[in-house]
């Protein structure tokens, strides 16, 4: 039961203090069940952030290109899965089917986007990315329609439903589908660090990290690269469109997930794929925190915009992000 | 030369566009009914069915009855995809063809459309959304918002609270949760909501969720869990919507104490939930299913036809349904304009007549194949709203059924709030024109 | 053949660097703005008036100021759409505690409320820069936004939460609100769009601006050059918040008439940004070229299939011109990456030799 919070006499602003400084953390220690539990949601959301992040992380690392479109290729690759599903394709088979469609759209996006525009400035490369994306946006619509679509995930196996623990003086619910999604995303993850780390096309997409021109010049394909790392970052946003679909719903409404990505980045790197996990759980923890214990004070809805704010403190003092490499200019 | 080819096809491009701009006559011998719908952008969930709803029933007076009053209509969809900009683009793209009535659809695109209304003589039927002090016929005599505000849908559902309490009495020391998107439409009914808890006694808890949380709201919804709050009421809307549902039933809220706005209760919001959903509410003021004999004709002449962009399983769901609410009352004021001015071919100054004229007692839903579809609806010059009853409508895993009767609103607490929004608004439009338009008898 | 400067000697340093050396240039001006404020309102089609130039205009003010911060600067923001906002509700705020003030006045004025915002939400670029700043305005974005939707004060508490233009006059003719004219309105717009695209061209092309290249060339050797980086930079927020936020303020009074604050979303930022990059990135008459692309387009997209007798469904062609939209960004900066303002560039280059190219 919720006790009454007992408030100290005095001024207003001593009220305020308190509100701000002691009760969020009375609150804490008096219903430790609901600290856990926003923990455990914290640490969902984190994951799930640094799902989409991820997929910017590697094509930035490999190519430069801040890569606008992953939020539309979640909804495109969730999409996929689901009209095919619907269409009467069997569900592993349609896994499969959109597995080999984030292929050709990396394909696709090679010849026709990357390579005529290799050597631009940055910022073409990001504005491409937006043609790609508002390509993609008619083009779904035209192919699966504005309708919105539910999920799969009982034919792919996933669970469903919650574990109850009663403890901590309270009840603490972790729900199966957000233990499965933490499981996937790190095999996902651990999968990738093992490829880049000890395959050759690994250490291929790392030297080409380092420099293109050095890249070139040993002999590495770039073009075999880059379509390597947005087939990675295809299969990155099918995963994630996988468990940001089941926790709402399939629909274009999802592309601002992609928005959440963008301080996760600052504050792992845009480099740095363990920067983008790191990253993603700090978001995650601290924007369910604040809103839960601080955000009454303001009136709620701090997460729109609390973890700008964090990246923004964060960039005055480490530019480069926690695992970013420190950028050296020459004049 | 690449760039010149590039350069001499754009040039081709415009040019020939630009011709098109210009030579958009339109014949006048049919009724002109543009349709602002969405069936693209992130709310398509929303505006797909409402489309075809309204696409279909205006299709079906078409081919049954040959139009209506013997002048077939002219049916043209204007893709606003939610987006104020577009609507605009869409007024100003019709409004030289003469429209008889606009449907707006989109709160956003509403707003910006009501000072327009009056210079171009064109009515608004903002069906249940828009800006609830429009309501007040003396201060806008061209917009239309029929059946209910928000504010009586407020009302009806905290009604409804009462009577499962036993008594809006019983109501005293509860808690209600208030759960919104947080923008002008889920914060319009909060002033009601105070003002009535403090009326009734209960505890208001504000949940606001921003548009780009819609997706996730785990934090909101821990904040429910620590608050345990009776009863929860949704103004959600798009995504939001299947979002809240499953996270409610996650964190095993009782379905059955959550309540929707009309927004909020579409086949797509609670399928997603499935099972876990049941019991979760919504209110409606449109019937559900096909039993209707005008629903039945639009099955037969239209959908059988291959004339509609419906998917068999989501003909006469419930947002399409609302969308043939939505025409229904624009026929019914294009009838009624015939009758007044015993024209044929009516235009919008007319329909404003007949939409203020409006009339629909149960025994004239019956009359138009729509046996108590929907309350009796009465516009009259100074009520251009309404206020009519709606009901709530329950998820039972599988698809929605009627939960309740008619909810009558709390009139006397909507009202004043009504009138001071108007009489706001006024004041802060300075030069807001005074009504001019005279009034007709009911008919 | 026409197109050609020869013969026409400058004799003082001050018209060797006027803006418009070449007559034929200053021709095309004069030409362009006669059918602007004369052609344009003769055609007294509401739609082309309303729907199609005001807009436009207030698109093209909004690039300028972006394409000063981005394209001169090199400082890439993604909080435009924000600084519109600031605009727009710092005028509906001016103008409904001083009605009796002329509200042209208020909306320069509300353009002096977004510089200061602006430089606010610029000090983090002393630090950062690419897209790291552009995350950083991102955050002033969406901080905004929250402001516009929760500080009922900003729109006198407005139970819709929406800000509406009451009607106001300027020499007795009726400016803005429903009864304004759209002839009125475009002029109005128009003459100010005019007058800030001149001092805007004036001042990227004199000292300041200079420095603005500077900088964005590379910081580091414009501050051993002597530039001082903190003035130089916040000064480039200034400027850019402020002709957004008279941006942002036309766009409500005199061309919606009433908003909400998702108007000022970061898709409205997206679309600024789009229009600058295709336009070209740091060049005036690009602003105008990539709002004319960006707005322009899609709307006569609508009616093609319609003229070619296509019996196509609105949605799907709104699907399609989000197809052929996104193509034609790529096409764009494949063909030409400095954007459509480089094209006009090679054009005029290739007209001043023709018909005999060397």
């Amino acid at each position: 039961m919720h006790v009454e919070k007992q408030r100290p006499a005095g001024s207003a602003l001593m009220h305020f203090l308190y509100l701000i400084f002691i009760d969020p953390f009375v609150q804490m220690a008096q219903a430790p069940d609901l600290l856990a539990q926003t923990l455990w949601e914290g640490l969902v959301s984190g994951m799930l952030y640094a799902l989409i992040a991820l997929g910017f992380v590697l094509i930035f690392k490999a190519s430069g290109v801040f890569n606008f479109a992953q939020g539309i290729m979640v909804v495109f690759a969730a999409l996929t899965l689901v009209g095919l599903y619907e269409a009467g394709v069997p569900a592993f088979l349609a896994l499969a089917l959109a597995i080999v469609v984030m292929f050709i759209l990396a394909f696709v996006v090679e010849r026709s986007v990357l390579r005529p525009l290799v050597g631009q400035p940055d910022i073409i490369l990001f504005m491409a990315t937006f043609g790609i994306t508002y390509f993609l946006i008619g083009f779904g619509e035209i192919v699966f329609g504005g309708d919105p679509k539910v999920m799969i995930t009982a034919p792919l196996y996933l669970p469903k439903g919650a574990i109850t623990y009663h403890t901590l003086g309270g009840m603490v619910q972790l729900q199966k589908i957000d233990i499965a999604a933490a499981v996937i995303a790190s095999l996902m993850v651990a999968g990738l660090a093992i490829f880049f780390s000890r395959t050759r096309i690994g250490r291929a997409l790392r030297a080409v990290a380092d420099s293109h021109e050095a890249a070139l010049s040993v002999g590495i394909s770039l073009e075999q690269i880059w379509v390597i790392v947005w087939f990675a970052a295809g299969l990155v946003a099918l995963v994630t469109g996988i468990f940001w679909g089941a926790r709402s719903d399939v629909s274009f409404a999802l592309e601002v997930i992609a928005l959440k990505a963008l301080p996760v980045l600052i504050l792992g790197g845009f480099t740095s794929i363990p920067g983008a996990i790191v990253g993603g759980l700090i978001i995650g923890l601290g924007e369910k925190i604040v809103e839960f214990y601080w955000g009454p004070l303001v009136g709620g809805g701090t997460d729109a915009w609390f973890a700008y704010v964090i990246a923004l403190l964060f960039l005055l003092f480490r530019p480069q992000g926690l695992f970013g490499e420190r950028i050296i200019e020459r004049i | 030369m690449k760039v010149r080819h590039f350069i001499s096809g754009m040039a081709c491009a415009s040019l020939l566009a630009g011709g098109l701009l210009v030579g958009a006559a339109q014949a006048q011998d049919s009724i002109y009914v543009p349709l602002f719908t969405y069936r693209t952008g992130p709310y398509a969930n929303s505006g797909i069915p409402i489309a075809n709803g309204m696409h279909d029933y205006l299709t079906m007076l078409n081919e049954r009855d040959g139009g209506i009053g013997g002048v077939k209509l002219n049916v043209e969809e204007c893709e606003t995809g939610y987006d104020t900009k577009k609507g605009v683009e869409c007024w100003e793209q019709t409004k030289d063809k003469h429209p008889t009535v606009v449907n707006p659809f989109s709160t956003g695109i509403t707003l910006q459309l009501i000072p327009k209304a009056s210079v171009d003589k064109i009515p608004i039927l903002s069906m249940a959304y828009g800006l609830s002090a429009s309501a007040v016929g003396k201060d806008f005599p061209w917009v239309f918002n029929p059946p209910a505000t928000y504010w009586d849908g407020m009302s009806m559902i905290i009604r409804y609270i009462g009577n499962k309490e036993g008594g809006l009495d019983k109501l005293k020391g509860k808690k209600i949760g208030f759960i919104f998107l947080d923008a002008g439409y889920g914060r319009e009914p909060i002033p009601l909501l105070e003002q009535l808890a403090k009326d009734y006694g209960f505890e208001v808890k504000l949940y606001p969720v921003a548009g780009k949380e819609m997706q996730d709201q785990s934090g909101q919804w821990l904040s429910v869990r620590r608050d345990r709050p009776n009863w929860m009421i949704m103004w959600g809307w798009g995504a939001m919507n299947p979002t809240a549902i499953k996270r409610a039933s996650e964190n095993g809220y009782p379905m059955d104490h959550f309540i929707g706005i009309w927004w909020s209760g579409s086949d797509d919001d609670a399928r997603g939930g499935g099972q876990a959903a049941k019991g979760y509410l919504a209110l409606n003021f449109s019937g559900l299913g096909s039993n209707y004999p005008a629903i039945q004709d639009i099955k037969k002449y239209v959908v059988d036809k291959g004339k509609s962009q419906v998917e068999k399983d989501k003909f006469a769901d419930t947002f399409y349904n609302r969308g043939v609410y939505n025409t229904a009352i624009v026929a019914e004021a294009i009838r009624n304009a015939q009758k007044i001015t015993g024209k044929k071919v009516v235009d919008g100054t007319d329909v404003r007549r007949g939409l203020e004229t409006l009339n629909i007692t149960p025994a004239r839903w019956k009359e138009l194949g729509f046996p108590d579809f929907g309350a009796p609806v009465k516009v009259t010059c100074d009520d251009h709203n309404g206020h009519s009853p709606a009901y709530m409508q329950q998820w039972d895993g599988t698809k929605w059924v009627k939960a309740s009767d008619w909810i009558e609103p709390m009139k006397d607490k909507v009202d004043p709030l009504l009138e001071k929004a108007a009489a706001d608004y006024v004041k802060s439009n300075a030069g807001w024109p005074k009504r001019t338009e005279a009034c007709d008898k009911s008919s | 053949m026409l197109y050609r400067e020869t013969g026409q000697f400058k004799t003082t340093y001050q018209s060797d660097s006027a803006i418009f050396p070449i007559l034929q240039d200053r021709i095309g001006l004069a030409v362009i703005l006669a059918v602007a404020f004369i052609a344009i309102p003769a055609t007294r089609n509401d739609f082309i008036i309303n729907a199609v130039m005001t807009p436009f205009l207030i698109f093209a003010l909004a690039s300028i100021g972006l394409n000063i911060l981005t394209g001169y600067t090199g400082l890439l923001s993604l909080g435009t759409g924000a600084f519109m906002g600031v605009g727009a509700y710092a005028c509906y705020k001016l103008t409904t505690i001083f009605p009796q003030v002329n509200i042209l006045v208020w909306v320069v004025a509300s353009g002096f409320f977004s510089a200061a915002v602006g430089v606010l939400f610029g000090l983090p670029s002393l630090r950062i820069k690419g897209f790291y700043l552009a995350i950083a305005t991102l955050a002033a974005q969406f901080f905004l936004e929250w402001c516009f939707i929760r500080v009922p004060w900003l729109y006198n508490y407005n139970v819709s939460g929406a800000i509406e233009v009451p009607q106001r006059e300027l020499f007795g003719i009726i400016v803005t609100g429903p009864r304004a004219t759209s002839e009125t309105r475009y002029y109005i717009v128009l003459t100010l769009v005019v007058v800030l695209t001149w001092l805007a061209s004036n001042l990227v092309h004199g000292r300041i601006g200079r420095m603005w290249m500077a900088v964005r060339d590379m910081d580091l050797a414009a501050e051993l050059m002597g530039i001082r980086l903190l003035p130089t930079k916040l000064l480039a927020f200034a400027v850019s918040s402020f002709y957004c936020g008279v941006a942002g303020a036309l766009m409500v009074f005199l061309w919606y008439g009433g908003a909400e604050a998702s108007v000022f979303g970061i898709n409205q930022s997206f679309t600024i940004l789009f229009m600058v990059i295709i336009g070209g990135l740091g060049s005036m008459i690009g602003s105008f070229m990539g709002a004319a692309l960006i707005f322009i387009l899609p709307i006569l997209l609508r009616f093609v299939p319609e003229s070619l007798g296509l019996p196509l469904q609105s949605a799907t062609v709104e699907q399609l011109s989000f197809m052929i939209v996104g193509a034609m960004i790529i096409v764009i900066l494949i063909v030409e990456p400095a954007g459509l303002a480089r094209l006009w560039q090679i054009t005029k280059q290739k007209l001043r030799v023709w018909p005999f190219p060397y």
